[in-house]
Order: structure tokens, then C-alpha cells, then sequence
């Protein structure tokens, strides 16, 4: 059980910036989960902190430990791989056992840590196979289990769950989200699925490019991004954007584009004003764009019109797929909801969870 | 399904089994002499006619000599042989796979420019080298001892055994070497306990190419090895051949003595060495 602490980190491959100046603060017994886009940084970071790679500059600590120079054998993490990288030639139990012997681990003991680990997985009757007469979720499990009997103070994994069929995925979530519970050890997982991030995070960090874009809780990541790319990387569908100007009309402001005029509420004005006869990026989230004849009650709204291009039913829900003049956008609506290809629909637009960004630095206006 | 034969097909298979019956000739000889008679023999006439019947003796007089005729058997011989070609064997492979194992899977600054030039190691054609090598064999006192030419045997055996082992364990993935290092193993420990046991087929390879290079090697062992009670079997086969009335009966069984270790190390591991050169090529 250990804090992480990444201090001005920073990796580079010849030229490449990996990592750019990377500052995480993880509090110990956290479920940080680092997210980004393949090629992001987001494995390297991970593997700097287990000591795989060289930190070009920058510090590491693992609670107060500086840990820069500290081989991996001496960090006291685990790791699960998305590989899984089990020992082929080795059972199941010795590929378990393998850790605790290296660290002369008394042989009861190993014993004793192994046979719980493989109980509170369900790989008891597995211990004595070799990786490879066993499926995909039972070498994931194993190579959980691997981890969890040397009983480290960080659990390290990289996209532990890409391997596994869609169905197996979300089941693992949720184990790997009891397991750190019950565990209540310092998890850091690298993935490039938001579900995954925002199911199981205690905080997420968003990577792009090497750089840190944002660090926050699931829900905080989701209603307030700090810029367009959080913004768009978080949620399915995507949020939608739209360039935009912020016009003050009879003491309103309104978000005017050449097909729309949506009225800002009253209680955001003050954050925006500054902001009037600006160009800005209009964002809002699928789920915020209803049916006008399905609007819930309650919601600060504003009226545009969208043709319909496609629609998916998804069975609690349907899926448009809308132009306004020629850009796209889409709206997640109301199943009962019945529009064709073609239709020219009334949308109403929940203004009470929109999103306003600075075209130039694309950060968001708050 | 079933091909049907067409006078392609035909021709092709009788072109196929002349090649193969050319390429057995010599095999023929060799083992037809071998069973015959010295009296049999001396009529190089009969070159081809069969042996009148199974006579042993030649494979007796070769394994133990003819002491009166001045003729000293391959017995002694084939042992040394062996002492010389299982620990420079089992040497060169462990150097390999070690030398492969760190260019593999730590590179370390340098690596690319030290690898290839380990390679060059194995351009380097022995007679070239002979004159200084068995000056520095002396100078180092192992001039004339089956350790030395072991030695010789060993580093000369580096390249291609690295070659083999570095390739080998290229196709390993890098993420088992990693796992042990978190578990942790350190550069040994993780040689010795994950990477070793997963060897199997890559030393196959390098001990069948090694155990024939040097059990079939002549030059180093001729030029090294003076006394004839150190010498390998490949040398003494020369002298064997080499005195006055060619007891060719006895040339031959004396060859086939001494081609049997190579066939039997071929016969027992030759299926691993398909698969361990094909290592890799193919998506397990």
C-alpha cells in the first residue's frame, strides 16, 4: 500500500516525446486509471513507474521512495500484462509461486497465499494445468492471481482486458472493481476504453500526445472536460461540436451559428459574458439533444431543427444520425420516437449542460 | 484426394529416383566394402559386386587395429572424439544462448555494432588463421591438448551458436522477460528460469550443428593434436588410410565407425531440428 508520485516526468525515444512533463499525485488505495488513444504515452508512463523503462527526466516515488534508479525486482509492484505473460513451461500454481520464491518466501507460506489467491479467483481446480490448456479469461485470471499473492504495493496493469470477448470484459470489470475493494491496494491500469475508465476509476487521466490533458473523477471528467479533447474522448457517442459565436441580444446571450440560435441559460451567463461576439466551439452530448414531443420536464431548453440522415435503434434507445445546414451531428432520443430518413425534426437542446471552448486554445470557458 | 498418374507425374518420378539412387552410390560402396573381405577387395574391378557374404573382421580390425601389420585401431580415437565434442558442444551452446539471450532481450548500448561484429567471426576461413592460433594455443599452454583445441572449437563455435540463439529468442516475447523482472528475477535468474527451460528447440539446432562441425572437423585437430593417442577419429581415419597396402575393407568400416555418433545425434533430435529452424516462421 503505497502512494505513486510522478514529479515532472519525462520520456523520450530519440526524438519522440513520449512522455511530457507528466505531474500525478496518486493517493494510496487509489484506482487510477490512465486513458488516452493508442500511441498516447499512457503504457510508458506505466512502465517507467514499474521500472521497464529508463525516466529520461523527472522524478518517480512510490510513497516517499524516490525509485528512479530502483529495478523493477525492488519496486514491490505487480504487474498484469495484457498478454498475460504467463511462464509457459510452468502450472498454474508455479507460475503464481514464481514471485514469492524469488523473494525466499517460506514454502507454507507461498502455499497458504497461492491456494487463497486461486480461491478468491475461482482457478482452484486449474492450479495444476500449464497456460496453455487453459481459455483466454482463465489465463487473465491467472495472471491476476500472479499479482495479487506478492501481495505488492502497487498493482500495475496494462489493458488487462483487450484479450477478452466482449461479454468476459464487462464481468472482469466489475471482479477487478471488487478485487480493489477488498484488496484496498494503490491500482493503476492503462487503458484506451473509456468504459473501462469510467466504470472502474477512482480518478482518470486523460493522455494525448505524452501530455496530461485531465485528471479527475469519472463523473467530474464527463460533466465538466477541460478541453475539446477530453471532451470528445469521453462518452460513446462522442460529444458533439460546433463552431459558433456568442451573441448578446436584449440582455440574453445566445449561441448563433448560420442553422441554429440556441438561448444560454440565465444562470450561465455570467461565466460567459466575457466571451460575447466571440467565435467559440459549441458542445453538447447526445443524450442532451431530445425529441421536442419527448422532452423530460424539468430541462432549461433551446429549439433547433436537424434532418435525419440514419437511425439505430438500440432497443432503449435510438441513435440520429442529424444534419443542421451540413454538419453532422448525433442525438441519442427517445425509443418511442419515430422519424424517418429525410424527416425534418424539432430538437430540443438541454442548455443546462452545455459546453462552451475556446477555438484557439480549445480549453473550456468556465 | 487422389492424383492420378500421367506420364508427367511418371517421368518425374523416375528422374527423381535416378537422382537418388546417384546420390546413394557412394553410399553403396562404402557400405558393400565395408563387408567384404581384404582379397574381396583388392580387385577394384569389382567395385560394385556385392560382398560374398557378411564378413565382420574389417569392423573389428578398425575398431581394434592390426598390431602385427603396424595398424592401431579407431577405438581410442572415437573416444577422444567424444571427449572433445560434447563439452566444446555443450560449451559453444550455453555461450550462445547466453551471448543471444542479452543481444536479444537486453540491449544494451553497442549491441548493434557488437553483434555483427561477432558475425564476421564466422567469415573467417581456418587456414587463415592456423598459424597464429596454434602459437597462441602454446603460448597459453594448451598447445597440443584436446583442452586446447576444445578452446579452439568454443570460440570459433560463438557466432553461429549467437546467430542461432539470438533469433531464437527474438521470437520469445519480451513481456515473459519482463513479468520476471517484476517478480523479481534478476539478468541471470530470468535466463535460467524462464528463459532456458523455453531453449529446448533452439539448443537442439546449435548441438546438432555444433556436435557435426566438430565432430567432423579435420583441419584444427591436425594441426593441433600431434601425439596420435590424442587425435580424433576424423585424424586417424587419414592414417588409417594413409599406410602402405590400402586395406580399403577396412578404410570403409573404419568411415562408417566414425560416421555413426553424427547419425545417431541426427536420428534421435532431427525432428526438433526441422521444427527449431522453422521456429518462428510459422504462427504457432
Amino acid at each position: 500500500m503505497a502512494s505513486v508520485t510522478y514529479e515532472h516526468v519525462y520520456k523520450k525515444f530519440g526524438n519522440v516525446i513520449a512522455v511530457n512533463d507528466m505531474n500525478i499525485e496518486i493517493a494510496d488505495k487509489e484506482f487510477l486509471v490512465f486513458v488516452g488513444p493508442s500511441g498516447c504515452g499512457k503504457t510508458t508512463s506505466l512502465r517507467l513507474l514499474a521500472g521497464l523503462e529508463e525516466i529520461t527526466s523527472g522524478d518517480i516515488y512510490i510513497g516517499d521512495k524516490l525509485v528512479n534508479d530502483v529495478p523493477p525486482k525492488d519496486r514491490d509492484i505487480a504487474m498484469v500484462f495484457q498478454s498475460y505473460a504467463l511462464y509457459p513451461h510452468m502450472s498454474v500454481y508455479d507460475n503464481m509461486a514464481f514471485g514469492l520464491r524469488l523473494h525466499k518466501t517460506p514454502k507454507d507460506e507461498i502455499d497458504r497465499r497461492v491456494k487463497a489467491a486461486a480461491g478468491v479467483l475461482g482457478i482452484e481446480p486449474l492450479l495444476d494445468r500449464k497456460p496453455k490448456q487453459l481459455s483466454g479469461g482463465q489465463r487473465q485470471r491467472v495472471a491476476v492471481g500472479r499479482a495479487i499473492v506478492r501481495q505488492p504495493k502497487v498493482f500495475l496493469f496494462d489493458e488487462p482486458l483487450s484479450n477478452l470477448d466482449a461479454k468476459l470484459r464487462v464481468q472482469t470489470r466489475a471482479e477487478l472493481s471488487k478485487l480493489h475493494k477488498r484488496l484496498a491496494t494503490t491500482f493503476i491500469y492503462v487503458t484506451h476504453d473509456q468504459v473501462e475508465a469510467m466504470t472502474m476509476a477512482t480518478r482518470i487521466a486523460v493522455i494525448r500526445d505524452g501530455i496530461l490533458q485531465q485528471l479527475a473523477p469519472p463523473q467530474k471528467l464527463y460533466d465538466l472536460p477541460d478541453n475539446v479533447f477530453v471532451a470528445g474522448f469521453i462518452g460513446s457517442p462522442s460529444m458533439n461540436f460546433f463552431d459558433a459565436t456568442l451573441v448578446e441580444q436584449d440582455g440574453k446571450l445566445f449561441v448563433v451559428s448560420d442553422t441554429f440560435k440556441l438561448q444560454v441559460p440565465v444562470e450561465k451567463m455570467g461565466t460567459y459574458k466575457e466571451y460575447k461576439g466571440q467565435e467559440v466551439i459549441f458542445g453538447i452530448r447526445p443524450e442532451d439533444i431530445h425529441i421536442k414531443a419527448y422532452m423530460p420536464p424539468g430541462v432549461v431548453s433551446a429549439d433547433m431543427k436537424g434532418k435525419v440522415d440514419v437511425t439505430e435503434l438500440m432497443g432503449n434507445e435510438i441513435f440520429l444520425y442529424l444534419f443542421t445546414g451540413k454538419k453532422p451531428f448525433i442525438a441519442r432520443v427517445d425509443p418511442r420516437a419515430h422519424v424517418s430518413p429525410g424527416d425534418i425534426i424539432d430538437l430540443s437542446i438541454n442548455m443546462g449542460n452545455m459546453h462552451l471552448f475556446d477555438p484557439k486554445t480549445e480549453r473550456a470557458i468556465r | 484426394m487422389t492424383k492420378h498418374l500421367n506420364p508427367m507425374r511418371i517421368g518425374i518420378y523416375v528422374l527423381l529416383i535416378l537422382f537418388a539412387l546417384l546420390f546413394l552410390v557412394p553410399v553403396y560402396v562404402l557400405l558393400a566394402s565395408s563387408l567384404k573381405t581384404f582379397a574381396e577387395v583388392q580387385d577394384m574391378s569389382k567395385l560394385w559386386v556385392p560382398p560374398a557374404g557378411l564378413h565382420l573382421e574389417s569392423f573389428r580390425a578398425a575398431w581394434s587395429g592390426i598390431p602385427e601389420k603396424g595398424l592401431r585401431g579407431l577405438s581410442r580415437n572415437l573416444l577422444n572424439s567424444v571427449y572433445l565434442t560434447v563439452p566444446a558442444t555443450i560449451l559453444s551452446s550455453l555461450l550462445g544462448s547466453l551471448n543471444g539471450y542479452v543481444l536479444a532481450k537486453w540491449k544494451f548500448r553497442g549491441a548493434s555494432v557488437v553483434f555483427p561484429l561477432m558475425l564476421f567471426g564466422m567469415f573467417i576461413p581456418y587456414q587463415s588463421v592456423l598459424i597464429p592460433l596454434t602459437q597462441t594455443l602454446a603460448a597459453i599452454g594448451l598447445g597440443g591438448t584436446l583442452w586446447g583445441l576444445i578452446l579452439v572449437h568454443v570460440v570459433y563455435g560463438i557466432p553461429i551458436t549467437t546467430l542461432i540463439f539470438r533469433n531464437y529468442y527474438a521470437e520469445v516475447p519480451t513481456d515473459l522477460i519482463e513479468a520476471a523482472r517484476i517478480d523479481g528475477a534478476g539478468i541471470l535468474s530470468v535466463y535460467w528460469r524462464v528463459l532456458f527451460p523455453l531453449s529446448l528447440p533452439g539448443f537442439v539446432v546449435v548441438i546438432i550443428w555444433q556436435f557435426t562441425n566438430i565432430w567432423n572437423e579435420f583441419l584444427f585437430a591436425v594441426s593441433i593434436l600431434q601425439k596420435p593417442e590424442l587425435q580424433p577419429i576424423t585424424v586417424a581415419l587419414r592414417n588409417l588410410a594413409g599406410s602402405q597396402i590400402k586395406e580399403w575393407n577396412m578404410v570403409m568400416a573404419g568411415t562408417l565407425i566414425a560416421a555413426i555418433p553424427t547419425l545417431l545425434v541426427y536420428i534421435v533430435l532431427g525432428r526438433y531440428f526441422i521444427r527449431g529452424l522453422l521456429a518462428g516462421s510459422v504462427k504457432g
